[in-house]
């Protein structure tokens, strides 16, 4: 139908790709201007995943997401930064180079979805898509002032989207206020039989802000050690706009959140020491040698091609599941991670979501987390809703510092809708 | 504990590739890590089981795929319409 002249300048370097000159077509997105995280497969448009490892290498085909983007007319208009196939908090990790704060440039924009954040935070682009393994969708929008989510496990299919860690990782959509998150949920919820996960689950909801009534669930555990006070205290303001707003606050125990990071962490990479082995330098990226042996060829590949956490968490993850380690770590992860499952399910029979802070900080400055397990710790509020595989929202309820935090609803199993609401019923709450 | 030889015995497992000055600086971050991870013991070793969980089966029924050029076309080594890979042996 038409073509989205996009050049603005880039400051925040919120893209790897960006195209000039992006066609669109006719629907509720009609010439409106969306970025794609770059590990979602976009049909003649390099893909990276924010790595070497994938240098040059072009998809055939479109993730069913972009397939539904472009059925309801959006202009694709480039592929966002972001730390190595999904793997940081900070968006440092990327082979790119760093994206940075559009609220403060000496800061990260949080990660893994720190480009498609510092782009819809900017003004660059209206909306974006993310993915979120462990918090990457909602730790960057609470650094950047965003609204982002990430939807009920296998409401959004995964079709298309480069595999880090299968059985934690969604997509979801970020954009600046909750509306354009519940159209994107309209949009982007069509059945999908090419991803065995996907269920058929059609998200139809205009947002709703009547909350009278409404049982909110506080764990006290989101407020405990490693939250930053002012950052709990702002939290605690937004909380209190819901009780004005007719909701009812109710404290309460999460008690496997004690394992729930250790639990995270054991399963994503072992999820990821088999998905990229996929990285072989064989079907696509800068090709393996022939001429050499395979594990020579092989590990050469992959020493040049992965930066230090991706082979960290490769390694870890192959530990994990070695012999003799196995039931010390996965298998417990696992029995740990139905914990959490046990604990949301219990906690849903009385109320009906949780809230909390998104992030435990503001935004981390540039270069502040060099050492993997500090930055590990940083997920800790973001990592059980993908362990349980509810849907949870961050929107943004303040600033500390400056700096924007956010306020973080989780919700029952395809509860999705009401997570929406209670985050559009904070967001006329606030405007009001 | 887990020693320089054990992670470099893990980076042989997994194809890793890695190099002698980053040996040393992989050791440390792993123990810290593992550290942690030693968290995992106290989880009681029995958690509900899941009871909701399906298969989802399709037919077996041939379906349109992409074209054998257009899978080939990011390849860097090919042959005849095959991937040509490392010798094995």
């Amino acid at each position: 139908m038409g073509r989205l002249h996009f050049s603005a300048p880039d400051p925040y370097h919120a893209f790897i790709t960006r195209i000039p000159d992006a066609e669109y077509g006719e629907g509720r997105l009609s010439g409106e201007a969306v970025a794609v995280k770059d590990n979602i497969s976009t049909r003649g448009i390099p893909t990276t995943c924010g790595s070497r490892i994938l240098e040059g290498y072009i998809p055939p085909y479109d993730a069913h997401v972009v397939e539904l983007l472009k059925a309801d007319g959006a202009a694709i208009v480039g592929k966002t930064n972001m730390d190595e196939f999904g793997m940081g908090t900070t968006t440092e990790n990327s082979a790119f180079g760093p994206t940075l704060n559009p609220a403060d440039t000496g800061r990260v924009p949080g990660g893994s979805s720190g480009g498609s954040a510092a782009a819809v935070a900017s003004g660059m682009v209206r909306m974006a898509l993310g993915t979120d393994t462990g918090g990457s969708i909602r730790c960057p929008s609470a650094f950047c002032g965003i609204v982002g989510m990430k939807p009920t496990y296998g409401r959004i299919s995964r079709y298309g989207l480069v595999a880090y860690a299968n059985s934690l990782e969604q997509i979801g959509p970020m954009a600046r206020n909750v509306s354009d998150i519940s159209l994107l949920m309209e949009i982007l919820t069509a059945h999908d039989p090419r991803d065995s996960t996907s269920i058929n689950c059609p998200y139809c909801h205009k947002p709703d802000p009547d909350i009278h009534g409404l049982k909110i669930g506080v764990p006290e555990e989101y407020f405990g050690e490693g939250v930053d006070a002012r950052v709990a205290s702002t939290v605690w303001e937004a909380i209190s706009l819901l009780e004005r707003r007719g909701a009812e606050i109710i404290t309460c125990r999460m008690p496997s959140m004690t394992y729930a990071l250790a639990a995270y962490y054991v399963t994503c990479t072992s999820e990821a020491s088999s998905n990229l082995a996929r990285f072989d330098g064989v079907r696509y990226g800068p090709p393996a040698e022939p001429k050499k042996q395979w594990h020579d060829s092989f590990q050469e590949r992959r020493r040049e091609g992965f930066g230090k956490e991706v082979r960290r968490r490769i390694m870890l993850g192959t530990f994990a599941l070695s012999s003799g380690y196995y039931g010390k770590y996965y298998a417990k992860a696992q029995t740990a991670r139905q914990n959490v499952r046990n604990d949301f399910h219990r906690l849903f029979c009385e109320v009906d979501v949780l809230a909390g802070p998104t992030m435990p900080t503001i935004a981390f400055l540039l270069g502040e987390k060099s050492d993997p397990l500090s930055m590990y710790l940083s997920d800790i509020l973001t990592v059980p809703a993908n362990l349980a595989g509810v849907p949870a929202i961050s929107v943004p309820c303040g600033t500390v510092d400056g700096m924007p935090a956010g306020l973080q609803i989780m919700g029952r199993w395809c509860g999705d809708e009401q997570v929406i609401d209670v985050a559009y019923a904070y967001e006329q709450g606030v405007s009001a | 504990m887990i020693s320089e030889r054990d992670v470099k015995h893990i980076a042989e497992l997994a194809d890793i590739g890695i190099s002698g000055e980053e040996l040393d600086e992989f050791t440390v971050q792993f123990n810290d890590i593992l550290d942690y991870f030693d968290i995992l013991d106290q989880v009681e070793a029995e958690a509900t089981k899941e009871t909701d969980l399906y298969n989802v089966f399709r037919e077996d029924v041939v379906t349109p795929s992409l074209p054998q050029e257009e899978v080939l076309c990011n390849a860097g080594e090919k042959e005849d319409g095959f991937f040509r890979a490392p010798r094995v042996m």
